[in-house]
């Protein structure tokens, strides 16, 4: 794109009013970020022009953030790959041989046949930032391996899945605050590309009308700079301080005692043996109804029943036990005073004063500013109610108080006070967004049931709700080679993608064959503990043969994680392929309307790459999976876009939503429509489907609610239910620690398990912090994403990387003083696991004891086209050096994960460091070598635009 | 040198909300994409995928700490582009005339034909609001998106600068700041915005909204009504019946 000047700017120069901007705009959805907004791409000569918001669009409403914006360069950029490759050196030399599509094909299957014939859970295929999760996962089922999963187990699958088993979703795609009507707004933590432009768009309404915004966060960047007040806390802390908000909340009385009769367990009778198999278990009926105390006659009843007000207190006696009902267990709990302000205030790093007069504020705005809107409703019961009450206080978290190993009662701790508040699904709350709510119960349950060539019998993934529901084998073994729903973490609903690579190379559970890889950047800033997750990956047997022997990757660009694999299936570029971001999988509903979108190619790709879901489609039909064949052996789908269009799930649902039927006419439900997709770009890339006004809020309990889901095909049937403020599926995984029923976990996981798997959450200390002297490391470390990178996809990108390309540590002023630094100071980083070298900055909006940089700037020399001076790779670094995938020994002879303990999530955020003056100057530390690019660098200079 | 208009029809120009900027660039980067493929040269990225890679920006948001007397430090995100000054030394400094203010809306342009790159107007803005384009060798600056505002090919509503259009918080407003009828002047009154150092007397036409007071946590606390949750219960179910 360099190009000589002067001659060019003639002509163009003036000032002209009107000129041209484009021949024709393409509307899509974004995929620089996982936030997915509508674009319209301005074309110009049969090329990208401009790309802006689509203003039509439920997400985005026409704004678009930095990331998206910088798109071009990411669609031209010099990273692509450009063909299917082979790699002809060592692993992560970076050698590799452009090959044939054919070649490819020929490959893969050459290693995925026999796997499929014999042993196919030997296949391990797990596919990242997916957005075709509904689609992988279902080749993966046909295929027939045990093994699939996404990134969310390295994500925020406590924030997740804590917000499933609470109350039927959590934030972001499950959900979001009452933007328009909101009067009080508290975001813990921040993940920037969950809900990046809505909430950005929802700050701005609130700033607006003058509402006020709490930022919780070691961290005063961001979101936290405009909040009215930062709550400066010390990571890994939040769940003490919403417990003692809580506290304060339980001592005021100030709840809301009809929502919680009405819409939540609170009533459930639990059984309060001191022993016994059914200690902690509901009280139910032979019909296997939750019973409650009807608070009219005295008596037991469903506590479903229609006229039934269960009572939240008393106690009711039957063969010799006692039962209490569910909210006396968590007031009792909660207004101990180990969750007093006052004795959790140093461990938060949050004055007392402070916490109680949070407490105070939210119980303010939700009961005196109650809002009331005159919209009758008939709930689940049939009653008629008059109007809709609103408690506008609302919520928004995700990795900052998931990624620890308390992240998971921590997240249910945000639910609890928001439902203790009546907050949730009323005016000016928090609002679920179809096709949630969704309770545990109406998900599937995973599935590990393999046999040598035939499909696996189920889904793989979905929420237990006891041990039953586990995943392991007879002796207690996990089934899966990431130990997904084993005893060590055993509600991990996404999967643990980060654990794959470490147990294949120790073959525990057992040894793979393949490791299949797609969009996750597992050999750099994707996995814990780097350094060594690149020496598994390429390490020998005494044979000389890899310990895993083969690794398919399919990316994009040219990551450091393609230098690692053997066969590379070039994708393409988001602008170049079919989506669907559809309701079957993580859809892109507002809180008032059903959506789904694609993503189509506005532009077809000029290299000889493939969408990774067309060549699934290939490789499905090549390997007879059924599903991908016709009953003649044929190829089912010509591509993905055939499958999103022809594909069913159930009768007359299928990927899309909108457009279906024969006529196009349909929503929801209706045959395949041909010209689906040709509709959908019509329409501007997406379809929505508004609720009815009286369908808008309680919509577990709104019988216009649930109608309309059922009329377009979000269920089958009416499912109301109600909020778990007591999980009893924690309890039974308790159950089996304390030693009854069929099946019960290892000696060793014991103690543990009864300690973290309490059904009403508990605070415990983050496993790591717990495990290493606080003298030794004394400091807390995390990483943000800055608004305008996602992953290492942004700090590649020719804008993006001017704005941030080195990623400083930021130490807190007293800290910078303490230790002398002064600016262009380099300095050691030291963890329980290891030393990097860092250069660092004073930043004094952050909490005392945390240190902190931007995440995945870093990259390793020879990625992504870059040249091997880049600053990203000689002075930034990734924090994932110091974080083991492993706690530090405890002396036990065990190395226990660094993950959650109920979900497995990834604990990054628990790292405990300690921090010393270095010498000055590049390298950042480790310097690993560099790897060859197997796309030559970038060109020197970039002129985009020269040419229009 | 070159002259200023004595005054201007209108004072078309930005309104930039501190208290609402996040500082999550997306005005810097659409600005960018626009008007690489628009007004005059493009906006060129020297050493793009090197070790020190520097390219032409119309809009930069800086992000700084400020330690108040009292209380903790506050993050401010502060946006910077051309202000549009109704006394632009930029201007008057310019020896070829190329730089210049119009009558008709106070926008402050480059004619690029006539910039030779000496650079002059950069070093008399004293806000650095100018970049020299590096390897086209002339002067960009905020248009104000010139072609944009007026630009008849897109549809009215998006008849504004790039970086308004897509600011996320609509923390950025556009209008005329010489009507003190318009939206933009009355958002100035009512939130004190302020020009950015006035004291150079260069009557910059873009205003700042000035960050609300943080940090101005109440003092309130909930009294409590039952020491423990045996005074709870029985409140409870008086409460309850109430119901």
């Amino acid at each position: 794109m360099a190009s000589s000047n002067q001659t060019k700017i003639k002509g163009k120069a003036a000032a002209r009013p009107s000129p041209h901007v484009s021949d024709e705009i393409r509307k899509t959805t974004c995929y620089m970020c996982a936030c997915r907004c509508g674009i319209n791409v301005h074309m110009q000569d049969g090329r990208v022009k401009y790309i802006e918001g689509n203003k039509d669009h439920p997400v985005n409403k026409g704004v678009l953030c930095a990331k998206g914006s910088a798109g071009i360069m990411q669609h031209y950029s010099p990273a692509r790959l450009r063909a299917p490759m082979k790699r002809v050196g060592p692993r992560g030399s970076g050698q590799f041989e452009e090959i044939s599509w054919e070649e490819a094909y020929t490959l893969a299957e050459s290693w995925l046949r026999p796997l499929r014939e014999n042993a196919p859970e030997k296949l391990a295929f797990f596919t990242g930032r997916d957005q075709s999760q509904s689609f992988t996962s279902l080749w993966a089922q046909a295929f027939g391996t045990p093994n699939y999963a996404a990134h969310g187990g390295f994500c925020s699958v406590n924030m997740a899945a804590a917000g499933i088993y609470t109350m039927g979703g959590a934030f972001w795609e499950f959900g979001q605050p009452d933007w328009e009507r909101t009067k009080m707004f508290m975001i813990f933590g921040v993940a920037e590309d969950h809900d990046s432009n809505p909430i950005k768009i929802g700050i701005g309404k609130l700033k607006a009308r003058g509402a006020r915004i709490v930022g919780v966060n070691p961290v005063r960047s961001g979101y936290n700079a405009v909040a009215d007040d930062w709550v400066g806390i010390t990571p890994g802390t939040d769940g003490l301080f919403i417990m003692a908000m809580i506290h304060e909340l339980l001592k005021a009385g100030q709840i809301d005692l009809e929502y919680l009769t009405r819409y939540t367990n609170a009533g459930f009778l639990v059984n309060c043996a001191e022993s016994g198999p059914s200690k902690g278990l509901f009280l139910r009926a032979e019909n296997g109804k939750a019973q409650v105390i009807d608070r009219a006659t005295g008596k037991l009843a469903d506590y479903d029943a229609t006229g039934v007000k269960p009572a939240l207190t008393g106690h009711h006696r039957q063969a010799g036990e006692t039962y209490r009902p569910a909210f006396e267990l968590l007031a009792e709990q909660y207004m101990s005073d180990e969750y007093a302000p006052e004795a959790v205030a140093e461990r938060c790093g949050i004055p007392a004063d402070r916490i109680k007069a949070l407490a105070a504020d939210l119980a303010r705005v939700a009961f005196e500013e109650e809002i009331v809107i005159n919209q009758p409703w008939t709930d689940w019961k049939g009653e008629r109610h008059e109007k809709m009450i609103g408690r506008p206080v609302s919520f928004h978290a995700m990795r900052g108080i998931s990624a620890h190993s308390n992240g998971f009662q921590t997240c249910r701790a945000l639910h609890i006070l928001q439902i203790l508040l009546g907050s949730v699904e009323v005016p000016g709350g928090f609002r679920f967004k179809p096709p949630y709510p969704k309770p545990p119960e109406s998900h599937p349950k995973p599935h590990a049931g393999y046999k040598a060539g035939q499909p696996l019998d189920g889904p793989h993934l979905g929420y237990p709700m006891g041990p039953e529901h586990l995943l392991i084998d007879e002796a207690g073994q996990p089934k899966r080679i990431d130990k997904a729903f084993s005893w060590e973490n055993p509600f991990s609903a996404h999967g643990l993608m980060h654990m794959v690579i470490s147990n294949a190379h120790a073959g525990v559970p057992y040894k793979i064959d393949t490791l299949f890889m797609y969009m996750a950047n597992m050999a750099w800033n994707s996995s814990m503990n780097t350094s060594s997750v690149i020496k598994m990956l390429t390490d020998t047997d005494a044979r000389g043969d890899y310990v895993i022997p083969h690794i398919i990757y399919s990316d994009a660009y040219s990551s450091e994680t393609v230098a690692y694999a053997d066969l590379i299936l070039p994708d393409t570029t988001y602008l170049e392929r079919h989506d669907c971001i559809s309701l079957l999988d993580r859809p892109i509903c507002e809180a008032d309307a059903a959506a789904d979108a694609i993503r189509w190619p506005v532009v077809e790709p000029d290299r000889n790459v493939k969408g990774f879901q067309s060549a699934l489609c290939d490789l499905g039909a090549r390997l007879g999976l059924p599903g991908f064949v016709n009953e003649d052996g044929s190829q089912k789908y010509a591509d993905y876009a055939d499958y999103i269009v022809s594909h069913e799930r159930r009768s007359g649902v299928g990927p899309l939503a909108g457009f279906r039927g024969e006529d196009g006419t349909s929503e929801g439900r209706g045959a395949p429509n041909p010209q689906q997709l040709e509709k959908y770009i019509e329409n501007g890339g997406f379809w929505a489907s508004h609720l009815p006004e009286e369908a808008q809020f309680y919509k577990p309990w709104n019988q216009a609610y649930q109608d309309w889901a059922v009329k377009i095909g979000l269920f089958d049937a009416p499912a109301p239910y109600v909020f778990n403020l007591y999980l009893e599926p924690m309890r039974k995984m308790q159950l089996a620690a304390e030693g009854h029923g069929e099946r019960q976990p290892p000696e060793h996981l014991r103690a543990r398990m009864i300690e973290t798997m309490t059904p009403l959450p508990h605070w415990y200390a983050p496993f790591e912090q717990s495990q290493v002297a606080e003298d030794d490391y004394p400091l807390h470390a995390l990483t943000q994403r800055p608004m305008h990178m996602y992953h290492s996809w942004g700090s590649q990108n020719a804008w993006l990387r001017q704005i941030t390309g080195v990623n400083k540590m930021f130490i807190p002023g007293a800290l910078w003083d303490e230790h002398g630094f002064a600016e262009g100071d380099w300095a050691y980083v030291t963890s329980p696991h290891g030393r990097i070298k860092v250069p660092v900055a004073r930043m004094d909006g952050v909490n005392g004891k945390t240190i902190w940089t931007w995440n995945a700037i870093g990259k390793k020399r020879g990625a992504w086209a870059l040249s091997e001076d880049a600053p990203e790779a000689t002075q930034g670094f990734l924090l994932n050096h110091l974080i083991n995938e492993l706690l530090p020994p405890k002396g036990d002879g065990l190395r226990w994960a660094n993950s959650d303990p109920v979900t497995g999530q990834a604990a990054w955020f628990d790292l405990r460091v300690r921090l010393e003056k270095a010498p000055k100057g590049a390298p950042s530390e480790p310097a690993l070598p560099a790897q060859d690019s197997p796309v030559g660098q970038g060109p020197k200079n970039v002129t985009y635009g020269d040419d229009f | 040198m070159t002259s200023l208009p004595q005054t201007t029809e209108k004072k078309l120009g930005l309104v930039i909300d501190l208290d609402t900027c996040v500082g999550c660039q997306a005005c810097v980067v659409s600005c960018k994409e626009w008007n690489t493929s628009n007004y005059g040269a493009p906006l060129s990225d020297v050493d793009a995928y090197g070790a020190e890679p520097h390219g032409t920006f119309l809009n930069r948001v800086h992000s700084f700490e400020a330690q108040p007397e009292a209380g903790c430090s506050q993050t401010v995100h502060f946006p910077k582009s051309c202000l549009h000054c109704e006394d632009a030394p930029c201007v008057t400094v310019c020896p070829t005339g190329a730089s210049y203010k119009r009558e008709e809306d106070g926008i402050v342009l480059v004619n690029e034909d006539d910039c030779m790159g000496c650079g002059l107007c950069a070093w008399s803005c004293p806000y650095g609001a100018r970049e020299l384009d590096e390897i086209f060798g002339v002067m960009k600056k905020c248009t104000l998106c010139v072609d944009r505002i007026y630009n008849e090919n897109i549809p009215e509503e998006d008849r504004v600068p790039s970086c308004v259009r897509t600011c996320p918080s609509g923390a950025r407003h556009f209008g005329d700041l010489g009507d003190p009828e318009s939206d933009v002047s009355k958002l100035v009154a009512a939130r004190e915005g302020f020009d950015l150092m006035p004291e150079l007397g260069t009557k910059p036409v873009n205003k700042y909204l000035p960050p609300r007071l943080k940090d101005q946590p109440s003092q309130s606390a909930l009294t409590p009504q039952h020491s423990d949750a045996k005074g709870l219960f029985a409140w409870l179910d008086k409460a309850l019946e109430k119901l």
